[in-house]
């Protein structure tokens, strides 16, 4: 016969299992996430998880004191949430924009620099062209 | 009594847990930001939510009992207003669904 207190027992560590496998999913989520939204919402889901770990370790010690940290925890989950949301609005494009903006910036940049070395060299070869001349008056004041 | 006290908390417990690796998953698994934002506002709170409530079952302190019940009702009122605003930032701001998407009701909206 299996004691209740053993099943217990065991759930709780399956418990504690599943949750750090999620936890390790969502994180593989939040590195990889190709957009800043697929982040935040990772951010949000850790929160979550976060949450079941303080209850059960809060079942598996006794120490239940750990639910005012949980819901704490849940408000600032819930506030960063928010606020990273007010974010991507006020930012106002996503990262096809700023990409396109990059390569928008880069080709200026190259063309800006193919036009100044083209202005260098039209004034290198003015100042020669003066150089001659200046050393050509000199040279005939000399003869004279 | 005490026994199946254990028990239904026992359970809840890993029911809790399963619905936290199912969130995950969904995260993980599905395309685009709008169905993952399905997954882990409804599953993710879901398993949250049981877990407090196992900790509550669990408990012989009414104190205990009462905040973890508060932290339920705190979670499911915050977790689909997160949610929601995130999904709408995103979509107003232009991240597209996924291909795949057969039906885009915010679209026919703004044509209107």
């Amino acid at each position: 016969m299996i004691s209740v207190q053993s099943i217990f027992d065991h759930a709780v560590l399956a418990a504690l299992a599943i949750l750090c496998l999620s936890f390790l999913i969502t994180i593989y989520r939040i590195v990889k996430g190709p957009t800043l939204p697929d982040r935040i919402l990772g951010l949000d889901m850790l929160v979550a998880i976060a949450i079941g770990f303080i209850t059960v370790i809060g079942i598996k010690t006794g120490y239940t004191l750990y639910v005012d940290v949980a819901i704490a925890l849940g408000l600032v989950g819930f506030l960063a949430t928010v606020a990273f949301a007010r974010f991507v609005l006020s930012r106002g494009k996503t990262e096809d924009d700023i990409l396109a903006e990059a390569q928008q910036a880069a080709s200026d940049a190259r063309r800006e620099d193919r036009a100044a070395a083209k202005e260098q060299l039209r004034r290198d070869a003015g100042n020669q062209a003066r150089n001659i001349d200046a050393a050509a008056s000199r040279s005939g004041d000399h003869h004279e | 009594m005490n026994d199946i006290i254990t028990l239904v908390s026992a359970a809840f417990l890993l029911i809790g847990s399963a619905f936290a690796l199912v969130a995950s998953i969904g995260l993980l698994r599905l395309p685009d930001l709008y169905t993952r934002m399905h997954a882990a506002s409804k599953a993710g709170t879901m398993g949250s939510c049981l877990m407090l409530i196992a900790l509550a079952i669990h408990t012989t302190d009414v104190g205990t009992m009462s905040r973890a019940l508060a932290g339920v009702v705190f979670f499911l009122l915050t977790a689909p207003v997160s949610s929601h605003l995130l999904a709408k930032a995103a979509y107003t701001v232009g991240y597209r669904l996924h291909p795949t998407s057969v039906t885009d009701e915010m679209a026919s909206q703004d044509q209107q």
